[in-house]
Order: structure tokens, then sequence, then C-alpha cells
């Protein structure tokens, strides 16, 4: 057969950087999830047809072969691109060569922004960011703080490439590291390079990847795997559908310089079947991979073989632990099984096999491109580097950032997530509470952290966990044994079943956190809560089980006293634990309509006709339909 | 000097000795750390949680999952681990039906056990318990899902050693089950009964079905003669209900308790064991000689039988056509013993005593049985039997052994080793061997079948020619020497396929046990009772021969065929091929009526019955043929019915009628 030629990495990039030299402007609208919801993708149709009815030249594609021949750059290239992380503004709109960013761009604003700012070079004010700290309107990422703040690497391409191009991920410099750990390195070096760089697993635990490399590496076998793990499953993170939407072919390169590294010829991206776009940009990468030739029977010209697999999960969060996401792509249930032996030793089908998470092999490629002093730079001396959060909850700026680690809290809530919001959405500078941090398996912060450096050691010191990245501010409104509850909550939906632990364990801490809440709880319940939790965290099989327990421990730790003000007096200071509170009527309020009395279901309400009603708390059921029916608002829970 | 690879246990230097893992380390060591899911013949699973150890430098692990390694120092019952532990049983506790004084595993329950071990004496978590139906669906086991502590080991010996996986789990987080496919009922899957699910579960959520009721009201009716026939690996496995070795025969002692309940006959099935050989090992040379339906499988186990229709159909005539000594016995009991012992046939009750569930099975299979009566009436395990002599109030220990009854109480040694993985083949060849060199056997012990591989391989030279056997139980095992049949590249002549590991003393209705010992024991038992015997060649069974010369005549012949021989059927579900209903042939029109589940749901079955009437009603069968097919994959439109070359979809009788109106009259006659 005839061998597939070298890829000329140069000339891809080349011909790219012509082709869009001949067009003057670019607009890219993002089409990440967020945005998709609030009607980008209409957004982007509206462009395209609107300039071209005002008679300007508009395309959607580059086409590559074209060389920059004209003189003077014209026309449009509209072009999609990943996840912006400024989710909460969407749908996102930039503009270049100009660098304006216009946010929550809806339908009716395209023909002003082809009128104004493509025809007469006229900003549209109103569409750009206004600062809530100060009101000044911004004109770009380069003047919002929320953008401004952080240290895009790994998200440095998102939304600003075509993820679906693979030509301006060349252009960008990508496959180039790629090619550089094929062709001019051994895999020694190459475990060598990550060791040295530092790199820690993005996915939860922050393993040495160099290390685990390097295990897989020294194994007998010709038959090897890598697979990278795209089961993002903890509520609130989306930081790795952003990157496999955003930049897919990153993930792409980091595998192919993982299984350089170990020797695999056969790699898995595994993808939770709930990201469809995830999925449908992933396959399209490797599609393109394939057909470049990156992809195939001759990486590189080596003559190795190199394919790689993109698998649907079905969604359970026990798959994102890697033994169980190996047993998922063998086709047997998801369930974990003891370590040892590794996956490193025996892992898919019984050979060694790495499983990375998608941050993690997005980070490769800049390491071996810059190399790892370069990479040491920023972070922390033990946690080299940069890291994705999801950032929700209470707080101004909600969305996808990415720090260095050693950054403090206090610099994520207050300057990039611009302050803690109130109840009504409004920025109050003295509502923090606390942040929860790394989803169920992580645990909740307090004001006392706010300064403590985020990293990997600093967060299992202070009982919590970077996990995969997940960050939710709450305000003062915020019951942390509820927050408690709801994690607690969904790890008992999500068990395997499998170890007896975690299975019981998880289903009796919600009945006492359930105790707790609902004022049933004794003063043996907290004790037996506790002793309960730790037990679950020493002896679960998985580390799913072991971290079960982190956000009763953690808010144990940090909120004892609002545990025990709900358990020994029966009440709940953020007031929002209804089963501890009691309905009562205004008669300031009240206007003796009769109504709320008629909806009470055991007739606990009374009171004369145009006078003030009453309710007998001991036959109240605290159902609330007095609360939803009154009309004058007279009715309330304290 | 050598030094050995040592690990210290509480202070104390233990030798490693190629351990799978630290837990079999401990044990050795004499420790007998808890475990529900650990099991030497399964694969390493961590779930229980219960064998958490303190490792020095490493923290606490679980030993099973731990290699042990030179120098490690553990600690096993430290007080965090007591108190890992203690809640781990509670927790287990709090979601059990612990109706534990009524329930069948209750002796025997390592939950029980274990709550009793660490002293546990309230369980401070709350009930959280959700009663599940109950699954008595099937002859052999019951299966309740309200004792289930979820630890798989039903899941693994089903898969790993059996091969089939009739269960598994299903479902996440508090809704965790173990259930057969979709939720059904286990008569409805693929389960072969062998109940070794229910050996290895350490609660009584599964567990063989009884039938001691019954039992005990047939042997209240006086009206009834009620016989047993005792199965080779009883003798050896009863005595431990009694706190005896495992392995030491109880023959006569059984016999006694037996009559004491008021059992008026006790026969042995080593009796019909014998028979079993000489009807077998006649058809074996007759094969071999034909070279027709080589290799030859044997036939006496019933998990095998079912596991050998539902997945190689195309083998059974591999099959020994002999009925297992259990049917053997049945069939001349209720032939003979009505005018040997002056009873009406009605009257007649044959109980079997047995170490095997799928026994249970095989008794009521159609057929075994005549007008509607079963050969075998009720199956008892070992276990059932040791309690009805509980209940009975009888003190096994003392009771003085009582002799069989003859006739079919008399047995060589062959027909005792039956009862172990080894022991037809060894039986086939003291009887073979003989009748093929017509010189008598110096020594009658086939050392090379002997053993406790799970496929064991033997050559002979007998005659001239060479024999090669094969040994096999577990029914994974027998799946891969099946699979070589099938492939027709199997070497061997003649194998036997034993379900359970180590053949019927491994059996799921004996006492249960979790680790190799006591079926090493039993089978050493059973070879001691051969030596024992004076007689060891099934020829030397006067009462047999006896048997063929005044009742079946000829070995092989018509009579012998009628009671002692058996025929199989397919299970498969889908048959590979489709079924001609009226006689097939290429050049008449064809009508497929798709069968598929969705099809037969919506009426397909009528449907066809219906044209393969309407057929014959209108004389059509020389140019019409009607057959049944497996699923055209067009479910939802479904009944699919093809007329010659047109396919009807939601096809109705009438639309099917028109059609073959159609075809019939353009069709070329």
């Amino acid at each position: 057969m005839t061998s597939t030629p070298v890829i000329d990495l140069e000339r891809i990039a080349e011909e790219y950087g012509n082709a869009r030299k001949a067009l003057a402007r670019r607009i890219t609208i993002c089409a990440g999830t967020g945005c998709v919801a609030n009607g980008a993708l209409k957004v982007f149709d509206a462009f395209v047809e609107k300039i071209a009815a005002a008679g300007l030249p508009v395309v959607t594609e580059l086409k590559s072969e074209a060389p920059a021949a004209t003189a003077k750059p014209d026309g449009t290239l509209m072009s999609h691109s990943g996840c912006q992380g400024f989710c909460q503004m969407g749908p996102l709109v930039t503009l270049e060569p100009e660098g304006i960013l216009y946010t929550r761009v809806q339908l009716a604003d395209v023909d002003e922004i082809v009128n104004e700012t493509l025809i007469n070079g006229r900003i549209v004010d109103r569409l750009l960011y206004e600062d809530p700290s100060n009101g000044k309107r911004c004109k770009g990422t380069a003047d919002i703080p929320f953008y401004v703040r952080q240290a895009r690497t790994v998200l440095r391409e998102c939304g600003h490439v075509d993820p679906e191009n693979i030509a301006e991920y060349i252009h960008h410099g990508g496959y180039f590291a790629a090619r550089r750990a094929w062709t001019a390195m051994q895999p020694k070096d190459i475990c060598e390079e990550i060791t040295l760089s530092g790199l820690r697993g993005r996915g939860g635990g922050g393993f040495p990847t160099g290390r685990k490399w390097e295990a897989a590496r020294v194994q007998p076998g010709d038959k090897k795997y890598v697979i990278c793990n795209g089961d993002e499953g903890d509520p609130g993170a989306f930081m790795d559908r952003s990157v496999m939407e955003g930049n897919p072919h990153s993930v792409l390169e980091g595998l192919m310089i993982a299984a350089r590294a170990i020797g695999a010829d056969e790699m898995y991206v595994y993808v939770r079947a709930e990201y469809p776009l995830a999925v449908k940009r992933i396959r399209r990468a490797v599609q393109d991979a394939e057909q470049l030739g990156l992809l195939g029977d001759n990486v590189f010209g080596t003559g190795q073989s190199l394919r790689c697999h993109v698998m649907e999960g079905a969604g359970a969060f026990v798959c994102g632990e890697e033994t169980a996401l190996i047993a998922s792509i063998e086709g047997q249930r998801g369930m974990p099984r003891p370590k040892p032996p590794f996956p490193a030793q025996s892992g898919l089908w019984g050979k060694p096999t790495i499983i990375n998470n998608v941050e993690t092999l997005a980070t490769v490629p800049l390491i071996i491109r810059q190399g790892a002093a370069e990479f040491r730079k920023i972070g922390t001396e033990k946690s080299p580097g940069t890291k994705t959060f999801a950032l929700t909850g209470h707080v101004a700026n909600t969305g996808l950032i990415e720090v260095p680690f050693g950054t403090t809290l206090r610099e994520i809530v207050f300057n990039i997530g611009g302050g803690v919001t109130n109840a009504k959405g409004q920025v109050d500078g003295d509502g923090f509470r606390a942040v929860q941090i790394g989803g169920p398996s992580g645990g909740c912060l307090t004001q006392e952290h706010l300064d403590l450096p985020l990293d990997f050691d600093s967060l299992t010191g202070a009982g919590a966990m970077v996990g995969s990245g997940g960050l939710v501010v709450m305000n003062k409104s915020t019951c942390m044994v509820n927050v408690a509850r709801f994690f607690m909550q969904f790890t008992q939906n999500e068990s395997c079943g499998k170890c007896v632990l975690c299975r019981e364990g998880t289903k009796q801490m919600l009945a006492l956190l359930d105790d707790i809440i609902e004022g049933r709880a004794t003063g043996e319940t907290l004790e037996l809560l506790e002793r309960l939790a730790v037990a679950v965290k020493k002896g679960s099989l998985c580390g799913l089980g072991k971290t079960a327990p982190n956000p009763v421990l953690s808010t144990l730790r940090y909120f004892r006293a609002e545990y025990e003000a709900h358990v020994h007096q029966k009440s709940c200071p953020a007031r929002q634990c209804k089963g501890l509170l009691g309905l009562t009527i205004d008669p300031e309020k009240c206007k003796g309509c009769g109504l709320c009395a008629r909806k009470c279901p055991v007739n606990a309400i009374s009171g004369e006709k145009k006078q003030p009603h009453r309710i007998d708390s001991s036959k109240c059921l605290k159902c609330g339909a007095c609360e939803e029916a009154c009309k004058f608002k007279a009715i309330s829970w304290n | 000097m050598r030094t050995k690879a040592t690990v210290t246990i509480d202070g104390r230097e233990v030798a490693i000795n190629g351990e799978r893992n630290l837990l079999e380390v401990i044990r050795k060591a004499g420790i007998e750390l808890p475990t529900f899911c650990y099991h030497s013949d399964l694969s390493v699973y961590g779930a229980c949680r219960l064998c958490l150890v303190q490792v020095e430098g490493r923290g606490i692990c679980a030993a099973c999952s731990t290699p042990a390694q030179d120098g490690m120092k553990v600690r096993t019952t430290t007080e965090e681990i007591r108190e890992i532990r203690r809640i781990a049983v509670e927790l287990l506790l709090a979601n059990h039906d612990q109706s534990c004084p009524t329930c069948p595993k209750a002796s025997a329950c390592q939950l029980q056990n274990l709550a009793r071990r660490l002293g546990i004496e309230k369980v401070r978590f709350k009930p959280v318990h959700d009663p599940e139906p109950v699954d008595r669906s099937s002859p052999s086991l019951v299966r309740d899902p309200n004792k289930c502590v979820l630890c798989g080991d039903c899941v693994r010996v089903c898969s790993e050693i059996q091969g089939i996986g009739a269960i598994d789990f299903a479902y996440r987080g508090h809704q965790v089950a173990v259930l057969p496919a979709f939720g059904k009922d286990l008569k409805d899957v693929e389960c072969v009964y062998c109940g070794q699910c229910a050996n290895v579960c350490p609660t009584g959520a599964l567990t063989p079905r009884s039938e001691v009721e019954q039992v005990w009201k047939e042997l209240d009716n006086p009206r009834k003669v009620v016989v047993a026939q005792i199965a080779p690996a009883v003798r050896v496995g009863l005595g431990e209900a009694f706190g005896l070795e495992p392995g030491t025969v109880v023959t006569g002692k059984i016999v006694a308790a037996l009559k004491a309940m008021g059992f008026n006959y006790v026969y042995d099935t080593s009796f019909t064991a014998d028979l079993t050989v000489i009807e077998e090992a006649n058809e074996f040379i007759a094969r071999k000689q034909a070279a027709k339906n080589i290799p030859q499988f044997t036939s006496c186990c019933p998990g095998w039988v079912k596991f050998a229709e539902q997945y190689f159909p195309d083998l059974l005539p591999h099959l020994s056509s002999c009925k297992s000594p259990q049917q053997m016995f049945g069939a001349l009991a209720k032939d003979l013993l009505p005018a040997k012992l002056n009873v009406d046939r009605k009257d007649l009750v044959i109980v079997s005593i047995m170490p095997c569930t799928a026994k249970k099975f095989e008794a009521q299979l159609p057929r075994f049985q005549k007008d509607g009566v079963r050969d075998v009436d009720y199956v008892l395990t070992t276990q059932e039997l040791a309690r009805m002599i509980e209940e009975a109030g009888l003190k096994f220990n003392t009771l003085r052994p009582e002799s069989l009854d003859m006739p079919f109480g008399f047995k060589t040694g062959a027909g005792v080793i039956f009862g172990n993985s080894g022991g037809v083949t060894e039986a086939v060849l003291r009887y073979a061997v003989e009748k093929l060199t017509g010189v008598t056997l110096d020594s009658v012990d086939f050392e090379a079948v002997r053993g406790e591989e799970g496929l064991r391989e033997a050559t002979l030279e007998v005659g001239g020619q060479k024999l090669r056997l094969a040994v096999v139980h577990g029914l994974a095992n027998a799946r891969k020497v099946a699979e070589q049949v099938k492939a027709g590249q199997s070497p061997y002549d003649l194998i036997e396929v034993m379900a359970c590991p180590g053949g019927c003393i491994g059996g799921a209705g004996q006492p249960v046990y979790r680790d190799r010992q006591p079926r090493r024991l039993r089978t050493e038992g059973l070879y001691e009772a051969d030596k024992m015997l004076e007689l060891h060649k099934p020829q030397e069974n006067h009462f047999i021969s006896e048997l063929y010369r005044e009742e079946l005549g000829e070995i092989g012949g018509e009579r012998a065929h009628e009671l002692l021989h058996t025929h199989y059927h397919s299970r498969r579900r889908i048959a590979d091929t489709s079924l001609s209903l009226v006689d097939g042939d290429r050049s008449k029109l064809n009508i497929s009526v798709c069968v598929g589940t969705n099809c037969m749901v919506r009426g397909a079955q009528t449907l066809l019955h219906n044209l393969i009437r309407h057929v014959e009603e209108r004389g059509l069968q020389d140019v019409v043929d009607v057959k049944a097919s497996f699923c055209f994959e067009q479910c939802d439109k479904g009944p699919t019915v093809v007329v010659g070359d047109k396919l009807i979809h939601k096809c109705t009788f009438q639309a099917a009628c028109q059609a073959l109106d159609e075809a019939v009259a353009v069709e070329p006659k």
C-alpha cells in the first residue's frame, strides 16, 4: 500500500493564514451550550443574511486553497466558537480586528450592529458589557475584569478558534507538539518532561500525570490504551464540556502525545451522551485528523498506527471513576473494582491503560510546545499551571474561568466573579457565606479561607478538594445543612451500589440529614452522622465513596453551630428549612378574607370574617398552601 | 541462607507462600477475618468492606484486594477498624428484612453470625428496608430480595463458574438490586437451577426450595408406601449438618433416620448409578465403533442437560440418552415396586434425597412422568433432610446404623463414586475396559481421571485403541469443551460434565460451605466408601444382572430403552433456521409469519394458526408453504407477514388471505 506522506503542518498553517488575511473582518459567535440555548445560532444566521443583504461580501467557511492574492483584504468571515466562558452575558459576538465584544445579542440587535459597526464603524454602546463596579462600558475582553483577571492558557483558543476547523487549530500551532513527540522525542523523554512539568490530574485527585504515564510506559506488551475521561458529572461543572466543545483538537493532540509516551496504538474518548455538542465536535475532530493522516497507519511518518474511538457514556456519575469507566467501555456495568491492579498495569481489556481527564490532556500539548520549565512559571511549586473552574451560585459573573493555581478565593469571588449577590441578584459586599468547591466530592470553605491560595494540597488540607472544578458561591441566605443534604442526595442517587459503606452509608447520612432539617434530630444524631461519615470516608471501595462524606464533614467542621441550632434549638439560622419554621399571619396585613382557612387541608386556620386570622401551630402541617393562597402576603415562614 | 518473605500480622510473623492476597495469608495465620464477598473460587470483588486491616505506612486497606508483600506490618483489629466493621454490619441490618427466626438460612446466615461475632446489640440506623416480592417461580430455588446484601457472590458464581449470568446487578443508588434479566422470574430466564448461587449466598436471599412439608404429609398418610433413594454424595455431606467432619460416611445413620421418620423402604441411587454405567458404557462402545456422535457427553447432571438444551441444541445427539440415576430409579421403582411390594402405583411415593437443587427441576419434567404421575414424586436436598431429622428430634450422631433395603439398596463402588467429579468416567472405564479387552482388571483405580481441576484430560490405551477422556466441572468449562465439539475440533471420545464444582458432592443442596476443603474431604469420603465395598465394578452387581435377566432383557434393548433412556429438546427461544410447518418446497408459494416478540404480542401466533388451517381447508398444501420465521425487524409495524415477495405490515387474516388469493392466481402451477 502507499504510505501516507508526512503531513506538512507548516504549509497548512500558512495557507490558512493567507486565506484568513484575505478577509478584512471576522465575526465570531459563541456557540457554547449556554449561548446556543440563548439563541446564538439564530443570531449567526441573521448576521449572514443581513450582511449579505447590505451588499457586503460574507463567507462562513475559509477556503484554504485560495491564496491571498487580492491586494486589499475584503469581506467578513462568520464563524462559530466554543464556549467563551462568560455564559451569563451570552449570546456573545466578537468583532475583529476591532476587538469589540457585544453581549446578550438578540436577533433584533443584528441589524443595528451591521449598520452601525460594519458599515459606519461606530460602536453600539448599549450592547457592550457594563462593569457593575463603576458603570463603565467595556469595549472588549481586554477591559472586562472577568477576563482580565484570568490566565487563560488551556482555554486560550476556546472562543477564538473555530472548533470544527482543523486548519485553524494548526494555524495556531496545533499538532506541532504531537509531531515533536512522535518524531523528535522518545517515550521516556515525554514521560520525563511531563513529570518535570509537575502536571497533576485535573479530574479530581491531582495524581502526577508523568508518574501515571511512566507506570504504563514500563509495562511490557505492545497493546496499550489511552483513554480521555470526558464523563464530567458533577452538578454545576462544565469545564470539560467547554474544552471539548471549544477546542476538541487540543484534547486529541494531548491524547496522541500520551499514546506516544506509553506506546499505545488505540485511544478512546469517553464522553457522556448528555453532551451531544461535545460528542459531535470530538467526532468531527477525530474524523478530520484521520482525513489529514494525523491518525491512521503512519503517524507522522513513523510507520506506527494510532486510532481513536469516541464512546458515549450513559451518564452514570460513577463512570467518571477510572475503573468503572473501563468496565463501561468493555460493555459491562459501570462499577469500580478494587485497586491494585491499577489501570496502568491492567486496564482496558486487561491491558496497560492510562486515563486522563480532558483538561489534563488539553494542557499536555502546551507543555510539550513550551517546555516544562516555562509551564512551571505559572501556578505554585506543587501545583503548577492553571485550572479551570465553573463559577456559579450567588455571584455576579457566572461562567467558565481559568486561573493559575495559587489564586485566592477572594480574587475569584470578588474580582473575577464580581462579588456575591443577594436574593435579589444585587451585589452585596457583606453577603459572602461560603464556597462549595469540588462538587459532591468536595467541601465548603468559609470567610477564613478567602485568602487561601487555591491548589491541590491547600484545598485537601482545608477539607475540600479541587475535584473537577465546580465552584459554587453561596450568600448568607444559604443553609449549610441543606447544602450538605443536596450533595448527599446526589451521591446517594449516583452510588453504584457496589460497596456497603457507600451504598448504605450515603442512604443513612441522607436520612440523618433529613432528621436534622425536619426537626427530628437529637444530640446523638450529630455524633452518629459524624462517625458514619468518617467510616464511609475511610472504608469505601472507590474514590467516589471515599469522598462522598466530604460535604458533610466540611460543613460539620466549619458550620457546626448551624447544625447545632437545627438540632438543639430546632431553628434554621438561614431560615431555609421549612420543617423548622412555622407559618404565621401578620395581623396588620391580614384582611380576614378567609381564603387561607378554606385552602388549609387540616382546618388549622380560624378567625372571624374581616378580622385577622390565626394559625393553630399544633394542627399545622406546614404544607404552605395558605402562604401561596394569600393575596396580601400576610402569611410568612418564620 | 535463604530468607523467606513474611508479613507481620498482629505482631506475629507469617510466611508468604504464593497466597493470592493478604486476606489468605491472614486466614492462614488462623485469623478468621470477616467477609461477605470473598470466595477462593471467585474473582476478588472488594465490596463488603469487612476485611479491612491496618497496614503500616498505607493506612486502611481491604485485605482481599491487597497483595501480600514482604515486610508488611498488619493489624487486624484496631479500634478504627472495629468501628468501620460494626458500622458496615449495622448498615446492612438497617436495610434488611430481619425476620431471622423464620429464615431458611437462619442457622447458616453469615450476617447473623457476624452481628453476633461483632457484638452488635443495637442498630443505630433507621430501618430503610422496602419489602419486595419473593420469587418462588422456580422449582428449585427461592429468591428473596429482602434478604439480599448485594455482595454479588451469586452474580459472580453464575457468570464466572457457570458461564451463564442468569442474574446480575441492576439500577443505581438505593434502587440497586440483583435480578434476573428485565426483572423476570427465575423460571423464565436461563437459570439451570444448579443452585450454586444459593450455596455462596451469605444470607437467605437465595435458598433451595423446600419440599419438606409435602413429604411429612405423605409420611403421615397411612395409605401411602413411601420409598426413599439416597444419592451417593448425600452420605458424605449430611454429617456436617450435625457437626461431623466433612466426608464422614453416614449411610447407615441416614437409613436409620429415614426409617425412624416413617419411610417404608430406603434404597440407594448408587444401584441405578451402576445401571447407568452399564447402559451408558454400552451406548458409548456402540457409538465409538460406529464413529457416530462421538464425543459422547454424560447426561446424569440435570444442570448440564438444561445448559446443553439452551446453548448447544445441535450437540444434543452427543449426549448419552441415558436417564440420570435418579430418574432411572424413579422409572424402575414405579414400574416394578407396585407388584413387588403389593401396593397400588398411585399409593407409591418416591422421595429422592439429593445433594442437588437441579434434581428438583429434573423430577418435574414432563418427560419423566407417566400418565401425569411423576416417576420421582419429591426431591429433598441434604439440607432439607437435615432439617427433617432435627424436626423429628432424632439425635443423629447416636443413631444405630441400619442397612439399606434390597434389591435396590445393593451397589458396587462404581455407583458410589458417581458423586464426585471424575467418578462417572472412572465407573464407565471399570466396565468398558473389561468389556472391550475381555480381560479382568487388576486395579479398578483410574487415578488419571481423579483430581480437582475444572477441566482434566486423560488418554487410555484400551484393546489397541486410544480412548481420550475429558472430565469437566463448572459449566463455564463445559462451554469450552462444547464449543470445541461444535467447531468439530474436539479431541475427546467421552466427556463427563458436572455443573457443580467438584461434582455432586459440591452440589447446592449439600450443607453450605465456603472454601474448597469440605469438597476435598467429601471426595475422599466417597473414594473411601468405594474401597470399603467388596465390589467395585457394576458388572459384578448380581442384582443388576438379575434385573436384566428378569425384567429388562438385553442391555440397551427395547424395555431398557423404555425405562432407562430419554430424549432432549432444544430450549432455544429463537431457532437458527425458520421452521417449516407445512412441508417445505422451494417451488411453492412461501408465506412467512414473523413470530418475534412484538409480532407475537400483536397476535402473530393466532394469525399463523389460522393461515395454516386456511391453507389446509382450501387444500392448498401442495402449492403453499406456511412458515413461522423470526424477527423481520419491523417490529413497530407488526404483525409482519410475507406472502411470496409481498411484505404486509399490520397484517390481518383477511389481508393475508387476499394476498394469498392473488399470489395463487398468478403462481405458475
